[in-house]
């Protein structure tokens, strides 16, 4: 299961220090998420895509993850437009309303926007890396923790579940509306939970042989550089200029 | 079932933030340093056995279990549950940042809810487990299709629609995710009774 499909390059994106990316992902999402204002979205949707083309991501990659992604945002065209009115006697009739085409493309901008934000900022970073960044920005100590194990044991157990499931059609397993189905499937998911409670119980004893008291040494450093605060301290401006736009400008309607 | 960004209002995704910050202040609190890597290891094996798609009719549907992981980790879903959907908005973009509160909160509190009913009943054995884990697994379903369904109605009423729609669609999955829930508590107190126990320390 390879996860972090756009972690690694050689963009000036990816170089930026990962604790200056999670603030500014953190920042774009909280003012363009609640933000209402037109100019907003459309300069938060500029922003990201500058940073998106900054970051040199590989070109189909990005379209499959958009097309994934997109799948709410689809939904909600296909149903804010229309208002399902029960008269009486259970006579009913759809009624549509185009404001609803509004509010979706203001939904598709936002989203678009800030999924674009995500995918150049943590996206362009290590996983573990955007753990320690975590730790380093004093987060809970054992949120950090549970982070750094669930994802060293994510891809162990998701082989044990890739094995399962072979063995499973190896013995011609073939899926249908049936209790043999329902069934199986439970036996599946209860014995991927087994082997992780077992897989648990294993990795405990085997931290405590080698003096686990509860501390997790943190081998990850970043150094912080100029460019991490030229970039950090640009970003806040643009934030704040847009906050600003937010107050005073028109709203989406 | 994410709302995506930018759908939720800021006073609806303000309270799902606090909700959710106040249920992970108290599992974490709750999580000493022994339990804390099985608890971590627990929640990936919920990650990747909620990859299993069940046919419901002509179409499939993932599994949930977010009443399972509250009846087996009782407080500690809201970690678990936080980590998961952390790393789905990092690695995916399912979800994103500031509707982590409002989805942690949809997922983790009915699980926690299953945990405070059932809780107690599913290590019984025979038909009072069966049913337990049966109404646990249909309600937290049940439960986090209406917390959503209230999310996206109270961020505006042209979302009403869409709400009632997200309700109906999880009626068939409460009904498979009841019986899957029966049917791996009834395969867990036969393999790893040790599981089951868990919840009650919580």
């Amino acid at each position: 299961m390879h996860l972090e499909t756009f972690a690694h390059g050689d963009s000036l994106i990816h170089a930026l220090d990962p604790r200056a990316k999670l603030l500014a992902a953190l920042l774009f999402s909280v003012v363009v998420g609640i933000s209402t204002t037109s100019s907003v979205l459309w300069a938060g949707l500029c922003l990201a895509v500058v940073l998106l083309l900054a970051a040199k991501l590989p070109w189909l990659a990005l379209l499959k993850r958009a097309l994934a992604v997109n799948a709410f945002v689809v939904f909600l065209w296909l149903v804010l437009p229309w208002r399902l009115e029960v008269g009486p006697g259970l006579a009913w009739n759809l009624v549509f309303d185009p404001r609803g085409l509004h509010l979706a493309g203001a939904v598709t901008i936002k989203a678009n926007a800030i999924i674009m934000i995500l995918i150049a900022l943590l996206g362009t970073c290590p996983i573990n890396n955007l753990f320690h960044a975590l730790a380093h920005l004093h987060a809970p100590r054992k949120l950090v923790h549970l982070f750094l194990f669930f994802y060293r044991y994510l891809h162990v157990l998701h082989r044990e579940y890739h094995r399962l499931n072979l063995a499973m059609r190896a013995r011609g397993f073939r899926p249908g509306n049936n209790a043999h189905t329902y069934r199986t499937y439970a036996q599946l998911a209860g014995m991927v939970l087994v082997k992780s409670y077992d897989r648990a119980e294993r990795v405990y004893q085997a931290m405590l042989c080698r003096g686990f008291s509860g501390e997790y040494w943190l081998l990850d450093h970043f150094a912080w550089k100029r460019r991490d605060s030229m970039f950090l301290s640009t970003f806040v401006m643009l934030m704040a200029g847009l906050a600003a736009l937010g107050i005073w400008g028109s709203p989406w309607n | 079932m994410h709302i995506s960004e930018g759908v939720l209002t800021a006073p609806v995704l303000a309270s799902g933030a606090a909700l959710s910050v106040v249920g992970l202040a108290i599992g974490l609190k709750k999580l000493d340093y022994e339990r804390l890597p099985q608890t971590a290891i627990l929640a990936a094996g919920f990650f990747v056995a909620s990859l299993v798609h069940v046919p419901i009719g002509p179409a499939k549907a993932h599994l949930v279990l977010n009443g399972l992981l509250g009846l087996l980790l009782g407080w500690s879903a809201f970690p678990a549950i936080f980590v998961g959907l952390v790393l789905q908005a990092v690695l995916f973009q399912y979800g994103g940042l500031t509707s982590l509160g409002v989805n942690t909160f949809s997922m983790a509190f009915p699980g926690l809810v299953a945990w405070w009913l059932f809780g107690r009943l599913i290590s019984r054995g025979g038909a009072v487990s069966a049913a337990a884990s049966f109404g646990a697994g249909f309600l937290s379903v049940l439960f986090s299709a209406l917390i959503v369904a209230a999310a996206l109605a109270l961020s505006g009423e042209q979302f009403i629609t869409a709400a009632e729609l997200i309700v109906v669609a999880h009626l068939p999955i409460m009904v498979v995710e009841g019986l899957l829930t029966a049917a791996i508590v009834s395969f867990l107190s036969r393999v790893r009774p040790a599981l089951l126990a868990n919840g009650k320390a919580g």
